[in-house]
């Protein structure tokens, strides 16, 4: 395939980043706004056309003769080089997950930059907040095409950068500003283990591709054997630290506290990147290297064992919380730990790898229904300028576009047939149950909770009493509505894309057939949940109260999250700053600025004491000139003979 | 004789002819188009720069019964040479159309054209003859550069005394030649090489004969000792003419040192003269820097923070196969666009007010901001700050060094390491100055002329560009290896 449009789609939003960013400010908004929406919407255009050549053209650079489908370099340039081996390069992978998320991402982003220019309209540092959205988008498109981990690194990092801009970006708010300094800690805390990681890696393998990792995993990997740290063989160790760097991204316990507080981001940002694409990552990371984890049994029971309590931890939190975006963010997470399950059960032996495919196959739907979701709720609190559900009630009269397009995202994200949420999650729990019984019961309790916590701020926001509204609430303009709608269609019809023909672990075809049993059991499970939620918060009543009195330590330790911010707060106050920070504070007071000061006071002494060499005298410099020579000459004599 | 063997010196002739047309415009061209010399002479400069990066001038020749050779090194040396005399060359059209100096300015182009002559013979000899008179036809007009501004009484001074010291230099040179010749009787490089090697032995004579050449060369690269003169010629004399003298001079000097140590005093290294590039790097390394940390004329300053540079450029000398040459050939690159960035803005700052002193400099964000930050661009290139080019050849030069691997080099490359950082204290002073410091602004806010602007845009465009486009050393290591 040429790489003139690979590149372009690189490069025009690096181009309408530095545009907007440079330029922006002599623009006016509506200018800076368009030129934004359309060079995604031609990034929208080219990407779709790559994913359509790589899956339909039947080019054999993208498919065997058998029907394989194959991981193809469209360019890749050298761009530093330490050892022959081992060389840094750029380029573009395309396989079948990077041109799935190549649907993904300019797909969402298109509808967030649209979307925006209602929801922003007016605010301070428009133009910048397009030129960061299009810094998100290029960081994004350049992680997933990564022909190697050292690439997808370096785009992780700027993805976590740009998010970092994007929370921060009411800078005048405290909490936006502590929100998107801790998402930056939290999330560099876990790149370190990430970089550590790949460091090892290709230390022992000399190589930083793909494609070379993961086409012989066995081989390549056989310069690690017996190779041991601590008593843990350097293989797995290196796995697990690379997991790190995805557990931060996507926000897996115990790295997930960042997400919640990034919700201080403008809401259309939450949608893009705190629930459709950048969280993702860490998923997308896994299953890159998953022929690599395969080698490893260890590290995907590790996997799957965070994922699990993640999924439950969070639909738990989900359950108690005010904040509707929080609602949100804490699914987010729940989902994500879904497909993070979902990769720690795939197995060759388990139906083909099975839980490969459900998991990408679920991060396309969740992708698509959750953005819809996010951008509903930045519809709401447009309309009542709160966050909260207690603002909220009874809008399904005032707000129709979003209360049908919310209802369409809750059914998906529920898992009730025929939205997408069904089908890829059905996939998984099938996966899951295949590898065991007990993780599969598990993960539906899961699945019931969240239909339950979804459909519980459903029914409070738009049905529940109707406060006094101090005006009428409506629902958002025309280019707010649009994205609703389009995603709601595609939440509607995305599961009936045969996903296995197109993403398969090693890219054989994978037919998917019902398994009516699971399906039946976790549509079952959805429907308790949603009457339950139903029962509790169709009109204004006090059982929801009584319920919470009842166990009022659970209601009490969940809408706290558990403590997991106190317990970061104990930990980094009182231990670290105390035990380590402030004994180093005294070596580095004491010892090494006693030290530095001596030096500089040394130095300056010197300084001064030979300033007199320098005396303007040229008989002089001609006599230290000879001196200096014949010194030379003297002592190197009596040294050498 | 056969005559077609000057042919060998395709770069040389170039040069000559540039020269010869610049002398010819200035002489016979009316007076009204004289007010052009400087471009002209800046666009024939530039042609001979793209003129040695044809195919054909880096294939391998020799010439005069192997007085003279050429190939592919040498000629990349001679393009990074010319590179820099372009630059210099369109900083000094200004500063060549003051009052004083207009009647004489196309001297001046013609004198650098000479001097950069004398430095191509100095790159390309194999005989100490050739050799000397490359030498001395690059150290003898640089007096009269020097003593350019003949109103101004310090040009005069630091005239006198660059001839002085130049002079005294040559003498120690050619004594140490002299017990070169005495010992092995010949002059060409690979014929001394040999005697001495098949000697095998090495006596006294040798030795002060190697100190006494390299105090010689010394003299060009301003190395502590031989430095005395660097500070107050570099003060004295008009700004394009240090400019010239700190970076095309220094490199040429530079790049002479490595061809002669290691070509002649090859098979001595580990008993003469290892020790010897030691102790001068660590003393040139150090001195400089903290004579550097007191300065306050910025010219002065630049001085000795370019004695500094110098000892890091001799890092290079010790890895001399394959990494050194190329480490070395990018570090002097990249220090022509920083050190030269520096000068620019001094120069246009000089140009306009008069103000050499960093006092001057405070606030001069606030008036200059392009300035302050082309200054504040040169200043972290010089002081090795990622992600700027001076950076990277800090780091190829320090890793090149390091991979001789013994610990003696490992003990350098620390003290040069505790240097890089003691330096960013004074580099960093500029910047304070420009960009921290909230006393009133001294400069007014003016525009400086279109020639200064297009200088500092290429070295800003080097600084930055170099530390990106890291194909560059890559292609001067792909060079260097293929060559050696």
């Amino acid at each position: 395939m040429d790489f003139t449009i690979p590149l372009l789609i690189l490069a025009i939003p690096l181009g309408m980043f530095l545009l907007l960013g440079l330029a922006g400010m002599k623009m006016s908004h509506k200018t800076a706004g368009v030129l934004g929406t359309l060079g995604m919407g031609t990034v929208l255009v080219l990407s779709y056309f790559t994913a359509f050549q790589y899956y339909f053209s039947g080019n054999p650079e993208f498919i065997s003769e058998a029907g394989q489908r194959l991981q193809s370099i469209i360019f890749n340039v050298d761009w530093l080089a330490f050892t022959p081996n081992l060389v840094i390069r750029l380029g573009f992978l395309l396989d079948p997950i990077s041109a799935m998320m190549l649907i993904v991402i300019p797909t969402i982003s298109f509808m967030v930059h649209l979307y925006s220019l209602g929801y922003m309209k007016g605010e301070k540092g428009f133009q910048r907040y397009y030129a960061f959205l299009s810094l998100f988008s290029f960081s994004m498109l350049g992680l997933v095409v990564a022909t190697n981990i050292f690439q997808m690194y370096i785009f992780w990092e700027l993805v976590g950068a740009s998010s970092y801009l994007l929370i921060g970006f009411f800078y005048t708010l405290p909490s936006a500003v502590s929100a998107s300094k801790k998402a930056f800690i939290v999330t560099r805390f876990a790149d370190l283990g990430f970089l550590v990681g790949i460091l090892i890696l290709s230390f022992y393998t000399q190589t930083f591709d793909f494609i070379t990792l993961t086409s012989d995993p066995g081989s390549v990997l056989a310069s690690t054997a017996g190779a041991t740290f601590m008593g843990c063989s350097v293989l797995t160790l290196a796995m697990v630290l690379i997991f790190m760097g995805g557990m931060g991204k996507s926000a897996m316990m115990p790295l997930h506290i960042w997400l919640p507080d990034a919700m201080e981001g403008p809401t259309p940002v939450s949608a893009l990147i705190h629930a459709a694409t950048m969280v993702v990552a860490g998923v997308y990371l896994v299953a890159r290297m998953f022929p690599v984890y395969l080698q490893v049994p260890s590290s995907l029971e590790f996997v799957l064992v965070i994922g699990a309590i993640t999924a439950l931890y969070a639909a738990v939190v989900a359950c108690c919380q005010i904040d509707i975006k929080r609602v949100l963010a804490f699914s987010t997470i729940s989902q994500i730990a879904f497909m993070m399950v979902s990769l720690g059960v795939a197995r060759p032996e388990i139906h083909e790898c099975l839980g490969y495919m459900a998991s990408m196959f679920h991060l396309f739907t969740h992708a698509m229904f959750k953005a819809l979701l996010f951008l509903g709720a930045g519809a709401l609190i447009h309309a009542v300028h709160s966050n909260n559900y207690t603002a909220m009630g009874g809008l399904r009269k005032y707000m129709p576009i979003t209360h049908i397009t919310f209802l369409i995202g809750c059914l998906a994200i529920a898992g009730i047939p025929p939205f997408a949420g069904f089908f890829s999650k059905d996939e998984i729990l099938v996966a899951v149950y295949g590898y065991s019984t007990f993780w599969g019961i598990w993960m539906s309790c899961v699945a019931g909770l969240t239909a339950f916590y979804m459909f519980r701020i459903y029914y409070l926001i738009f049905w529940w009493n109707e406060p006094d509204y101090h005006h009428r609430p409506h629902d958002g303009e025309m280019v707010m509505s649009l994205p609703l709608i389009i995603l709601a269609a595609v939440s509607t019809v995305a599961g009936f894309i045969h996903f296995g023909e197109f993403v398969t672990w090693q890219g054989h075809e994978y037919q998917i057939h019902m398994d009516y049993v699971v399906a039946g059991i976790s549509v079952a499970i959805a429907l308790v949940g949603i009457f339950f939620a139903r029962f509790l918060y169709l009109k204004e009543n006090d059982r929801p109260r009584r319920m919470a009195d009842s166990c009022r330590w659970l209601w009490t330790a969940a809408n706290r999250r558990f403590y997991w911010d106190e317990i970061y707060m104990f930990i980094t106050h009182k231990i670290i700053f105390n035990g380590i920070c402030r004994p180093i504070a005294w070596f580095d007071r004491a010892v090494i600025d006693g030290s530095m000061n001596g030096l500089a006071i040394v130095t300056n002494k010197a300084s001064v004491a030979i300033k007199n060499l320098q005396s303007g005298r040229v008989q002089q410099y001609v006599l230290l000139y000879l001196i200096g020579a014949l010194l030379l000459a003297v002592i190197t004599a009596w040294c050498v003979l | 004789m056969d005559y077609s063997q000057f042919f060998a010196m395709k770069q040389e002739i170039g040069l000559l002819v540039v020269f010869l047309l610049v002398f010819l415009y200035d002489t016979f061209m009316p007076k009204r188009a004289l007010g052009a010399t400087g471009w002209v002479a800046v666009g024939l400069m530039a042609i001979q720069t793209l003129f040695g990066f044809c195919p054909s001038v880096s294939q391998s020749a020799d010439a005069f019964a192997g007085m003279y050779e050429t190939n592919a090194i040498t000629a990349c040396i001679k393009n990074i040479l010319n590179i820099g005399t372009v630059i210099v060359m369109i900083q000094a059209i200004r500063w060549s159309k003051q009052d004083m100096v207009v009647i004489r300015r196309g001297e001046f182009y013609e004198l650098i054209l000479l001097t950069l002559f004398g430095m191509y013979l100095m790159i390309s000899a194999r005989h100490f003859l050739l050799f000397i008179i490359g030498l001395e036809t690059a150290s003898l007009p640089v007096a009269a550069m020097v003593a350019f501004d003949k109103h101004r009484y310090e040009s005069h001074e630091a005239a006198v005394k660059y001839i002085l010291t130049a002079v005294f230099s040559s003498v120690i040179l050619m004594m140490g030649l002299s017990f070169v010749y005495g010992l092995t009787g010949s002059l060409y490089f690979s014929k001394i090489a040999g005697a001495i090697f098949a000697e095998g032995t090495i006596s006294l004579m040798l030795i002060v004969a190697v100190a006494f050449v390299i105090g010689g060369v010394g003299f060009k690269l301003s190395l502590v000792p031989f430095h005395l003169w660097t500070a107050d010629v570099y003060q004295g004399a008009p700004t394009p003419v240090t400019s010239y003298l700190s970076v095309i001079s220094k490199g040429a000097g530079a790049f002479a040192f490595l061809v002669i140590l290691w070509q002649v005093f090859g098979a001595v290294y580990s008993d003469a003269w290892e020790w010897m590039l030691y102790a001068l790097i660590i003393l040139t390394i150090t001195i400089g820097n903290l004579f550097a940390m007191r300065q306050k004329n910025m010219k002065r300053f630049l001085a000795f923070s370019s004695i500094s540079q110098a000892g890091y450029i001799m890092l290079g000398i010790i890895a001399f196969r394959g990494m050194g040459v190329a480490a070395l050939m990018y570090y002097v690159l990249v220090y022509i666009f920083s050190n030269l960035a520096a000068f620019g803005v001094i120069g246009a700052i000089e140009n306009a007010t008069g103000r050499v002193s960093m006092d001057d400099y405070q606030g001069l964000r606030k008036t200059n901001p392009k300035l302050a930050f082309t200054m504040m661009l040169a200043m972290f290139s010089l002081a090795g700050i990622p992600p700027f080019a001076g950076f990277f050849s800090k780091f190829f030069i320090f890793t090149s060094a390091i991979s001789q691997g013994s610990v003696a080099i490992y003990v350098l490359v620390l003290i040069a390491l505790i240097n890089t950082i003691i330096s960013l204290y004074y580099y960093l002073l500029v910047v304070k100055a420009m960009f921290i410091s909230e006393e009133t602004p001294v400069i007014p806010e003016f525009k400086s002329a279109c020639s200064e602007r297009f200088a500092m845009w290429i070295c800003v465009a080097g600084i930055i560009g170099l530390g990106i486009v890291s194909c560059v050393y890559n292609g001067l290591l792909d060079m260097v290896s293929t060559a050696c």
